[in-house]
């Protein structure tokens, strides 16, 4: 078989949960290049991953936080050229999606694993700017739409 | 030392005074402290410490350093608690106290409460209750045919973009 086409992946999430869960999932990424981001100083050298850059946290309620930190995500996005754009959560890596769905980048959303009744709110929006779209959860698939296929607990 | 955690998004007061509770009594009975990372104040009286936030670095720290680990239902504790093999008991937030959006917490409590080395606490006489058994065992990170799942269909996601 031949080897699979080596892409460049930016993966995104914020400290704390989404974050755990995005190093529960990067061996999918072992044949291909990735970028990190994430909001918390001091997180990724604990994870003891490479490629790293660090945006500013937001959340909705924060509108100039958000400006921000899209501004800093658009910047990378230039700078790293990524084929695909995968986020865990919460609004920074809704905004990686946006802003790589805009710049013609494949989109994947995984809803983090908390949401176990509905999808987050940036999972709800995440509908119109990713490719693909999970839940960790069958029966928030069932009622809500989006794709099931295992969990990272 | 026991080492508690809320998380980096919402305090949790109800948990926090649960704590301060039952720090007294678990260093009556024990003579060992407490430490908080409470989103909320900080405090430092006696045998209970409490630290708004902790860097990554320290906040590995306490948890390494711990015999047992209690925390709110979030997901990065439960993550964390299995990868560094520390007895978990976690304490969920409900949404009817205003203590999160959803009774999610309450989601995932249901779906780790069997795990190995995780237990679960709705109120204070349950939590000292835990605390005080001596037979609690370590959470284990174990790989799981959900994960390799969820991870083959990324990896088919990634191959065909």
């Amino acid at each position: 078989m031949p080897l699979p086409k080596r892409k460049k992946i930016l993966a995104v999430a914020s400290g704390g949960g989404h974050w755990h869960q995005l190093q529960i999932l990067k061996t999918a990424f072992e044949d291909h290049d990735v970028n990190y981001v994430t909001t918390l100083e001091g997180l990724t050298e604990q994870s003891g991953v490479k490629n790293t850059s660090v945006v500013p946290d937001c959340n909705a309620n924060e509108i100039f936080k958000a400006l921000t930190c899209a501004v800093v995500m658009f910047r990378l996005m230039i700078s790293v050229r990524p084929d695909v754009v995968i986020s865990t959560g919460a609004l920074p890596g809704f905004l990686a999606l946006a802003i790589g769905k805009l710049m013609g980048k494949r989109t994947l959303w995984i809803d983090s694993l908390a949401n176990a009744e509905e999808y987050s709110k940036a999972g709800r929006y995440a509908r119109y700017v990713a490719d693909l779209r999970f839940t960790q959860w069958r029966t928030v698939a069932e009622n809500e739409g989006g794709e099931f296929a295992g969990n990272l607990l | 030392m026991i080492f508690a955690t809320v998380g980096t998004q919402l305090p949790f007061p109800r948990f926090l005074a649960v704590l301060e509770q039952v720090s007294t009594e678990y260093s009556m009975l024990r003579n060992e402290e407490m430490v908080v990372q409470s989103c909320d104040t900080d405090i430092q009286s006696g045998n209970f410490t409490s630290y708004a936030m902790l860097s990554p670095e320290r906040f590995d720290h306490f948890f390494q350093t711990a015999d047992i680990v209690v925390g709110h239902a979030g997901i990065g504790t439960i993550i964390t608690a299995r990868k560094l093999s520390k007895p978990l008991i976690i304490f969920p937030r409900r949404a009817s106290l205003g203590e999160h959006r959803n009774d999610h917490q309450m989601a995932t409590a249901r779906l780790v409460k069997n795990m190995p080395g995780i237990y679960v606490a709705e109120n204070a006489e349950e939590l000292i209750a835990l605390l005080k058994r001596d037979d609690l065992l370590p959470a284990q990170e174990t790989e799981s045919a959900e994960r390799e799942q969820l991870r083959d269909r990324v990896r088919q996601f990634i191959a065909e973009s």
